[in-house]
């Protein structure tokens, strides 16, 4: 249970080696801004690294950007890996360049959401604290 | 007939007052009926837009600034007679699968009158991992094509005249092997290396700053930049070692004055690497080539194209002491903005593609790049390319824009802006300077900070609405019916196709060769004034592969690790 006045903890991660920054860099700084705690793991992180390090640093929402077209099996292991160290407590949330059919099945595949391309800060922010409450809520 | 020399102190002088008398009343008045819509107006790069220019504002300008195409310092652009001597090459970028599935997408290119080819390459090709290694899990063709061997390489270009089309290889650190497997698949096939016509990508300083591929710490990967200038200066006198790219540059968050000051400032360190070696600028700058982004900024754009050429010009004739014209002349390669396009209403992204395309001609590009309308989506279908190309065609045999050099040439905004433009990337050289250097700058994270901070103001520009980008801030359609097209699909079968040959190539080899001579590889590389390129030649054409290739290199340098700058 998430206590209320504790700060919600996010890790912002890249996955594989998709380059693309620009995009985790404007979220990771628009959560902070917002008062969430928000530790950004830096590029070319493995699934197995980045799922290590959210059940270290005991994150409430695990935030991985991709825009290299490799959504489909990265996220696959990333949920694998929670699920295997049962620590699906955390919440996964997706962002990046993706078909939208794809985003359907990601979320079937238990990704809590996605944030497009054309998110504001606001909806960003949003999105997060929902994902949060929903998880608690559960 | 009276002759009116419009830069006449005199004829100057009554241009003040008329120009104060038209404040005073016709603007006056129509400011009192209706405002304007902002209060100050400003590029993107801040540099602020007045009402309107006259002469007062070029009478500044020394006319030899704004010289003529084709001289020093090349404002109107390199060549005398431009795309009335021929258009520019329509290179657009393509790859994906293996090298045959991408091999069909140039000749399907090329039968819609692409006249220039370039690769995209996957992110482990890209990054120096083989297609069986676990960090290139899911990546394998994906986003480009697939390289481990020489063999992928000839099945690249097979059936494509390289006389007759030059090829463009988007590729960064591992540039140097990727550069020695292409001379050496032409070679095989006949061609003499000294007349192959061609360019790599290999700015690996950009890099650390933009793209964010890289294998190792930025002095060793310098020296490979250095290296492959200096071996192609002397063995394919025709190829482009470099194109020094402010496009990702833009791409990751730097404005237009940003773009330009970090690719001179780059290409600064590069002519410094190479004459540590003894070899003299006009030896290799003639082979230096530059790429840039042609952004939605329409004028801002066209002045930094042109502004790009003269600061470039000066920088390589007063900070180098370049003798020849050729090592002067800045030639450039241009891509509309990604950046610009969006989901929302994707058919909209043909139109700013073509607007971006119009401004990249005006500005005097050699070569380029429009975008597909479906970028934002995922790498461009077949359909989308052709599209592209299509834009491309149109303004070069439709419009007639191509009749006149540097049409905008004495417009007064355009030269006002042009010249204010290279003000402001000298002044950001200098700053470089002061930080000892671009390597310094990038090595600090510099540039990285700057990239970063200026996307998230444009982040906020967007979302405040002061940024208008249709579709997702305005006129946004809440009902928009999902995308009507499909969008270019993963084949599966890739991977295994891939691993296929890599293990052919694998056990048909003699392997104690090319350990022997990947161990010599090694010692080369201790020592930093020897050049890596005829034994990265050698061991690919021994069939070395990439991955090994840099894991030899790994072993002695070591990785980059990037402080994660947000």
């Amino acid at each position: 249970m998430k206590n209320d006045a504790a700060p919600i903890r996010v890790m912002m991660t890249k996955l594989g080696l998709d380059g693309h920054d620009r995009g985790v860099k404007i979220v990771a700084r628009v959560l902070r801004d917002a008062g969430i705690d928000v530790i950004y793991a830096g590029l070319h992180r493995s699934p197995e690294e980045v799922v290590t390090a959210a059940i270290q640093e005991d994150v409430d929402v695990l935030g991985v950007s991709l825009l290299s077209g490799a959504h489909m099996p990265l996220f696959g292991k990333v949920l694998d890996l929670l699920r295997e160290k049962n620590a699906l407590h955390i919440t996964v949330v997706g962002g990046g360049l993706m078909p939208d059919e794809d985003v359907a099945k990601l979320k079937e595949m238990g990704v809590a959401d996605i944030m497009r391309q054309d998110s504001t800060p606001e909806q960003i922010v949003a999105t997060i604290r929902r994902v949060v409450a929903e998880r608690s809520d559960a | 007939m009276t002759k009116h020399d419009i830069f006449q102190p005199t004829t100057l002088k009554k241009l003040e007052k008329q120009f104060a008398d038209w404040e005073a009343n016709e603007l006056a008045e129509s400011l009192e009926r209706r405002g304007e819509s902002k209060d100050e107006f400003r590029t993107e790069a801040g540099i602020a837009i007045k009402r309107v220019y006259t002469p007062l504002d070029i009478a500044d300008i020394p006319p030899e600034d704004i010289g003529l195409p084709g001289q020093y310092p090349f404002t109107r652009g390199p060549y005398p007679t431009m795309y009335r001597a021929r258009p520019w090459t329509i290179r657009q970028v393509s790859g994906y699968g293996n090298a045959e599935d991408t091999n069909a997408r140039y000749k399907y290119l090329i039968a819609a009158g692409q006249t220039g080819i370039s690769t995209d390459f996957d992110m482990p090709t890209l990054m120096g991992y083989d297609s069986d290694h676990p960090m290139a899990f899911g990546e394998v063709g994906r986003e480009g094509v697939a390289i481990d061997t020489l063999d992928d390489m000839e099945a690249l270009f097979d059936g494509i005249d390289l006389n007759v089309i030059s090829a463009s290889l988007t590729i960064n650190p591992t540039a140097f092997i990727i550069y020695a497997m292409w001379v050496s698949a032409a070679k095989k096939r006949g061609y003499d290396p000294q007349r192959l016509m061609g360019t790599i990508q290999a700015d690996i300083l950009k890099e650390y700053v933009a793209q964010k591929e890289w294998i190792f710490p930025v002095r060793p990967s310098v020296r490979l930049v250095r290296d492959t200038i200096l071996y192609s200066a002397e063995h394919t006198k025709r190829f482009n070692p470099i194109s020094i790219s402010g496009y990702h540059i833009s791409e990751v968050g730097g404005n237009a004055v940003h773009e330009v000051a970090f690719t001179i400032a780059f290409a600064i360190s590069y002519i410094e690497e190479c004459q540590k070696l003894g070899m003299s600028v006009d030896e290799f700058a003639p082979r230096l080539s530059f790429f840039y982004v042609c952004q939605a900024d329409f004028f801002e754009e066209i002045a930094k194209f042109r502004a790009a050429r003269r600061v470039y010009a000066k920088v390589i004739k007063e900070r180098f002491g370049a003798e020849l014209a050729e090592s002067m002349r800045m030639r450039m390669h241009v891509q509309t903005a990604a950046m610009t396009l969006t989901k929302p209403q994707y058919r909209i992204n043909l139109m700013r593609t073509a607007v971006q395309a119009l401004a990249a001609v005006l500005g005097g590009a050699q070569s380029m790049h429009t975008n597909g309308f479906d970028e934002a989506f995922t790498i461009p279908t077949a359909e989308a390319m052709k599209l592209a190309i299509r834009t491309q065609q149109i303004l070069a045999e439709e419009t007639n824009v191509t009749s006149i050099v540097d049409p905008l040439g004495g417009s007064y905004a355009v030269e006002a802006l042009t010249s204010e433009f290279e003000a402001k990337v000298f002044e950001m050289l200098n700053q470089i300077d002061d930080l000892g250097g671009a390597i310094k700058a990038v090595e600090a994270g510099w540039m990285q900070r700057i990239c970063a901070d200026t996307a998230y103001e444009y982040e906020l520009r967007k979302a405040r609405g002061e940024r208008t980008v249709i579709g997702v801030n305005k006129y946004v359609e809440e009902d928009e019916e999902p995308a009507d097209f499909a969008p270019h699909p993963y084949d599966e079968g890739t991977l295994e196709r891939q691993l296929a040959r890599l293990n052919r190539v694998r056990a048909e080899r003699d392997t104690a060769s090319v350990q022997a001579i990947l161990e010599r590889m090694k010692v080369i590389a201790t020592d930093e004034k020897q050049n890596l390129l005829p034994v990265t030649m050698e061991a690919v054409e021994a069939k070395a592969t990439l991955g090994e290739i840099c894991d030899a290199l790994r072993s002695v340098w070591g990785v980059y690790r990037e402080e994660p700058i947000f």
